[in-house]
């Protein structure tokens, strides 16, 4: 434990997710977790994990979405142990876990950090005694705890706070306190369970970041669970949509906020990209753009320049109404509703030129078809609504 | 009037049985009841070595032992006082049924105060790889530190008033000075001086005591 190494030592290299694209460092086959009814007279047996089977890239960053009681906090718990498994096999680093004792799986929960919604954080010591416990519990030597624990509380941002006790310190602080402690022992694994659900928004995206850090410097896969799309979207490259204990939809982060076809999920989505009118805000929309009224699906297919150039090419006067383009992974994605005003055979030759590229949704108007001779002053608000 | 010169010293060996009555008590009962609270605890449903069994057997034992009046307690398990400490009177009788009731009451009161802590902390614990019994020792235990020392220094006190009541029935201490020279001798005060000394007792005790879980809660 001489040399101290800040991120995973294993193997001696840090793996990056194109080098292990094809190594899965945790994977569940058919994996349940049932528990049983509590007492004679208790609440009835609850399947909260129901044949799920799932693999995790290592180096990845995979986020787990559902509503509470879908089971997601359950299906974390049982890749480090808190919870045993009735059925299935879990394996992690290629060893399953499904059967260890509770002696061997103290060995496999040293490797795999976690972090939580209330962070958990020990009251009664400071700082520094909580990011240097579960080094103790690892058999650090006394003079190599203290030099570590000071790299790990300088890595998280706090280097300052190390003689404060949790209570003193705010939401976000105690967070990067509970990562600095879940990163301790150089896991490969970092479990995040609701990490970011009790943090205001600004604090959030912090943790968020400095997650994402975690990830790219130190090669840790991270699995997080999570109700907000808005975690998704920012730092995880795939997503495992849970519901009832089941996987309902599964994929590549921008895949599932592109084409969502779970309903769970497409609900889930829209949280994050509000881009699509909703049924009152499109009679609104009709009501004071006479213009036709057009969805588009902005995606890499379909990047709003090459949008707007179709419509120029055809002299059509377009105008934004409505929706938001963001970016998922780097990745342009979102929806953009036009008010679109010029010749109806160009206007519709537009759209079948759009339609090749991209999903495309003409509502319906409130007055009638407007002619190309009609002079209407275009709603060119430009931005997302 | 009192003749204080003669009672004086034996209020002074009466008040040093009381501290010593009392120290031992709680030396032994409070070790005692720590362990029984933390097995309680521990092995309820859930926790981290959760056994139905041994929780409803020790849970049973604190609970037909626990209502009954102290002062029948102390007669009814006088057979056994008897064959362990080969007396049932005296400052010595005095301190079985004193430490296993106390020893029974503590380990409610300890239990009560680790069932209310956070179990997200102990998750935490157990996610860094820890030993379930190491983490009852240092994570759930010095977690529920400053609830733990208000609920020992109202058991120092109910210990207080045992040693008092054990001293009816021949334990010595300051509870059998204010029956012998007080109440049967028609002389209210004596009464009232060991009241007031015992009063005082007490409330230095739970000044003692609250000072020093505000100490731990401030942090």
């Amino acid at each position: 434990m001489a040399e101290i190494v800040l991120g995973p030592v294993a193997g001696g290299e840090v793996i990056t997710s194109q080098e292990g694209a094809m190594s899965a460092i945790v994977s569940l086959h058919h994996v349940s977790k049932e528990f049983p009814r509590q007492g004679r007279s208790g609440p009835a047996a609850v399947l909260a994990v129901d044949d799920v089977s799932l693999e995790v890239e290592r180096g990845s960053v995979l986020g787990i979405v559902g509503y509470s009681g879908a089971g997601k906090s359950t299906l974390v718990r049982l890749i480090n142990g808190l919870e045993r498994s009735t059925g299935g096999s879990i394996l992690v680093k290629g060893q399953d876990v499904t059967h260890l004792s509770e002696r061997e799986l103290r060995k496999v929960r040293a490797g795999i950090g976690m972090i939580f919604q209330q962070f958990n954080l020990l009251k009664s010591r400071t700082v520094y005694g909580n990011v240097a416990y579960p080094l103790k519990v690892a058999g650090w030597k006394k003079e190599d705890i203290k030099p570590r624990v000071a790299q790990l509380l300088d890595f998280v941002g706090i280097a300052d706070k190390g003689d404060r006790y949790p209570r003193r310190l705010s939401g976000g602080q105690q967070q990067r306190v509970g990562i600095a402690r879940a990163l301790a022992n150089n896991p490969d694994i970092l479990l995040a369970d609701e990490a970011t659900s009790a943090l205001d928004p600004e604090t959030t995206n912090e943790v968020l970041k400095l997650l994402r850090r975690v990830n790219q410097e130190f090669g840790t896969t991270i699995i997080v669970i999570t109700h907000e799309m808005h975690v998704v979207r920012e730092i995880c490259d795939a997503v495992v949509m849970m519901d009832k204990g089941r996987v309902v939809e599964s994929g590549e982060t921008y895949s599932v906020f592109k084409q969502p076809r779970a309903e769970s999920t497409r609900r889930f989505v829209a949280t994050a990209v509000h881009s699509r009118p909703s049924r009152e805000t499109l009679d609104r929309l009709a009501t004071a753009h006479p213009g036709r009224l057009v969805t588009v699906a902005i995606s890499e297919t379909a990047p709003t320049p090459v949008v707007a150039e179709i419509f120029a090419r055809l002299g059509i006067h377009s105008g934004v109404v409505f929706g938001g383009v963001t970016e998922i992974q780097h990745r342009i994605l979102g929806s953009l509703t036009y008010e679109l005003n010029g010749d109806a055979g160009a206007v519709d030759a537009a759209l079948a030129q759009l339609a090749l590229l991209t999903a495309i949704e003409e509502h319906a108007t409130s007055s009638p078809p407007v002619h190309s001779a009609t002079e209407s002053v275009l709603a060119s608000s430009g931005g997302a609504s | 009037m009192t003749d204080w010169e003669t009672l004086l010293p034996v209020l002074g060996e009466s008040f040093q049985q009381t501290v010593f009555m009392v120290s031992v008590t709680v030396l032994v009962s409070g070790l005692a009841g720590l362990i029984l609270g933390v097995t309680l605890y521990a092995t309820r449903p859930g926790n981290l070595f959760a056994n139905q069994t041994l929780f409803v057997v020790f849970n049973f034992i604190v609970n037909i032992i626990r209502p009954i009046p102290f002062i029948i307690f102390i007669t009814a398990i006088a057979p056994l006082t008897l064959i362990l400490m080969g007396t049932t009177i005296g400052t010595t009788a005095a301190i079985l049924p004193m430490a296993l009731m106390a020893g029974v009451v503590i380990g409610r009161v300890v239990e009560q105060n680790l069932v209310a802590s956070d179990p997200g902390v102990v998750e935490a614990a157990r996610a860094v790889g820890d030993s379930r019994l190491h983490i009852l020792a240092a994570v759930v235990v010095p977690e529920a530190l400053a609830p733990l020392i208000l609920g020992y220094t109202f058991m120092l006190i109910a210990i207080v008033d045992m040693s008092a009541m054990a001293g009816y029935i021949g334990g010595g201490g300051l509870g059998n000075f204010a029956i012998m020279y007080g109440y049967q001798q028609f002389n209210w005060e004596v009464t009232l001086v060991t009241v007031v000394i015992i009063i005082v007792m007490v409330q230095a005790l739970q000044l003692a005591g609250n000072a020093l879980a505000q100490r731990i809660l401030r942090r």
